[in-house]
């Protein structure tokens, strides 16, 4: 299949420095990010764990160039975001399909709008369709799939337009855990034939140190980063390392830290981009 | 009319109850023995003269002398000039209206500056009638036809705008920042996203829109001319041929009906993602 490689070059450098974002308007506004700053290696596997409300898809919403910081920087290989483009891909945990349009014209979507000719563009959308493991799904319309092959389209929609970071708000958190192991896999797969930088949010612990390199972890309002830790357990990875020791040991300090500043205040569930998410889900512990 | 009955939301995929979806011939048979009661009671009361104090059926002449006279009309070489100006008003007005409604509507609900520029002199004229825009549209209008077509504009318009407000203002915004975050450039979100997100609402504003352009034709047709059904139903009136007003009334409700179905099939044929097992 020729859709791999070309990433193992690509770049995906994300710089985020001292980013401050306030959110609402009159006096209902508030600090909703207070001076976060980090770095995203190309190529790295980074998770954002937090608690419900810190600011998370908030900081996606920036880096996909939907929220613009009152003060900071954000860049993806030394250049400033100013707006979104379709080398910083996006994924939601609720897919945003297009509902009008078959699987193949979903995926197709991209280059379309880049001007790339019908024949072209349905070409390679039938090697990502393929590669996310839905061939002979390409007619059908995203109401006639279940969830976890929405996901799989929406993954492939975003990996058209080779991105050089991928942005994935809770992308499973509305699956359930059998098709989320499943999936997790697929991403990993996808991950090590693309390269692509990826920023994935969870909050599911066992998730995050499943995929990641790395785990970012914020805490509540306003939403900083209060702590960093490697998970650099060898790849390609199992189910069973769920069963090892350090993973547990690691995973009991994700959940200390996260407990540290006691429950997540019950604020309203509005999201930066304005539509309602349908799922509240606690931590999948 | 009601806002609520202006604006209905996008119709769910229908999900017919299980007896109906079964046998189809029984759902029709429920259907057509509705329709025969209706003109069983409405024989049965204009024949016996029912005086039920308020409401007198003394003077309406009974479904016999209607089908006579329709009969009559339909011999009468009258007929297809009557149903061809109609139409021709009737369309004519709706395709202005469908044009200016969802056009208006995708702009006004998309920005909010444009709603507020442009929805207020839109609501003070929403309330008003068909029939007071007579005079007024007699004098914006030198030729009676086209004065005519404005009133059928009146009448379809608003339900078309109201909708496509509606289907615009519940496009979800997370399928706008995905387009956009896709490479869509901004006026593209217009006919990428924003077009077919809200087709579901403009088709049943347009659907709801010939049924009121239809409801405004004798109106309409009150104006002037020789031809029109909804003239015909008019000079029945001024003559007194009762029978003729109910064939008239008739034939309006039975045009307007088939060409809302005819619009709603269209939208279906259209939109192939709202049928099965769609959400
Ligand atoms: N459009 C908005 N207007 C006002 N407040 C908002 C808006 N969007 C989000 N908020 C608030 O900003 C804070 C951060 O929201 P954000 O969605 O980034 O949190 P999160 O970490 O993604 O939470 P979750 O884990 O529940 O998804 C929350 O307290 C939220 O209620
Ligand atoms: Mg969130």
């Amino acid at each position: 299949m020729n859709v791999q490689p070309q990433g193992q070059q690509a770049p995906g450098r994300v710089e985020i420095d001292r980013v401050s974002i306030r959110l609402g308007s009159g006096a209902g506004a508030f600090q909703a990010l207070d001076e976060v700053s980090f770095r995203l290696a190309p190529g790295e596997f980074v998770c954002l764990l937090g608690p419900s409300g810190c600011g998370k898809s908030t900081l996606l919403g920036a880096l996909a160039g939907h929220l613009k910081p009152v003060a900071g920087s954000l860049a993806l290989d030394g250049v400033a975001i100013g707006g979104p483009a379709p080398e910083r891909g996006l994924v939601f945990q609720h897919h945003t399909l297009f509902p009008w349009k078959t699987v193949l014209d979903n995926v197709a979507f991209g280059l379309k709008m880049r001007g790339v000719a019908a024949a072209e563009r349905k070409k390679q959308a039938r090697e990502l369709i393929e590669l996310v493991g839905l061939g002979g799904f390409e007619r059908h319309y995203p109401g006639q799939l279940s969830g976890g092959m929405q996901q799989r389209v929406e993954i492939a929609r975003v990996l058209i337009n080779r991105p050089r970071v991928l942005l994935m708000d809770e992308p499973f958190g509305a699956l359930d855990a059998l098709t989320r192991l499943k999936m997790q896999e697929l991403l990993l797969d996808i991950w090590g034939r693309f390269g692509t930088t990826v920023l994935f949010i969870t909050h599911d612990i066992d998730e995050a140190l499943f995929l990641s390199d790395r785990i970012l972890i914020m805490g509540p309002r306003p939403g900083r980063i209060i702590e960093t830790l490697e998970a650099g357990f060898a790849r390609p990875r199992s189910a069973e390392l769920a069963m090892t020791a350090q993973f547990a040991q690691l995973k009991r300090h994700c959940l200390a830290l996260l407990h540290h500043d006691g429950v997540a205040p019950v604020l309203p569930r509005l999201t930066p981009l304005g539509a309602p998410q349908a799922r509240d889900l606690q931590f999948a512990i | 009319m009601s806002i609520a009955a202006e604006i209905t939301l996008p119709a769910a995929p229908a999900s017919p109850r299980a007896g109906w979806a079964l046998w189809p011939w029984q759902a029709w048979a429920t259907r057509l023995a509705s329709l025969l009661a209706c003109v069983l009671l409405w024989h049965w009361a204009a024949s016996t003269r029912v005086h039920l104090g308020l409401v007198t059926f003394a003077n309406v002449p009974p479904p016999l002398e209607v089908l006579n006279a329709g009969r009559d009309l339909l011999q009468s070489p009258k007929l297809l000039k009557h149903l061809g100006a109609s139409l021709y008003r009737v369309f004519a007005g709706f395709l202005v209206a469908a044009i200016v409604g969802a056009g208006l509507g995708l702009v006004i609900g998309r920005f909010a500056r444009a709603r507020n520029a442009l929805l207020p002199p839109l609501e003070v004229l929403r309330p008003i009638p068909a029939v007071a825009w007579i005079p007024l549209s007699i004098l914006l209008f030198p030729s009676s036809e086209a004065s005519m077509i404005f009133i059928t504009f009146v009448g379809a318009v608003f339900p078309i705008l109201l909708n496509t407000i509606h289907g615009v203002e519940g496009v979800d915004s997370r399928l706008i920042a995905s387009a956009r975050s896709l490479g869509t450039r901004r006026l593209r979100v217009f006919t990428e996203v924003i077009l077919p997100a809200a087709a579901p609402a403009i088709v049943t504003g347009l659907s709801i829109g010939m049924g009121t352009c239809w409801f405004c034709l004798v109106t309409a047709e009150m104006i002037s001319g020789q031809f029109g059904i909804g003239y015909y139903t008019w000079e029945s009136y001024t003559l007194q041929n009762y029978p003729d007003i109910i064939v008239g009334m008739l034939l309006i409700g039975v045009l307007g009906m088939g060409s809302s179905i005819a619009l709603r099939q269209l939208g279906r044929a259209l939109m192939p993602w709202q049928r099965g097992s769609g959400q």
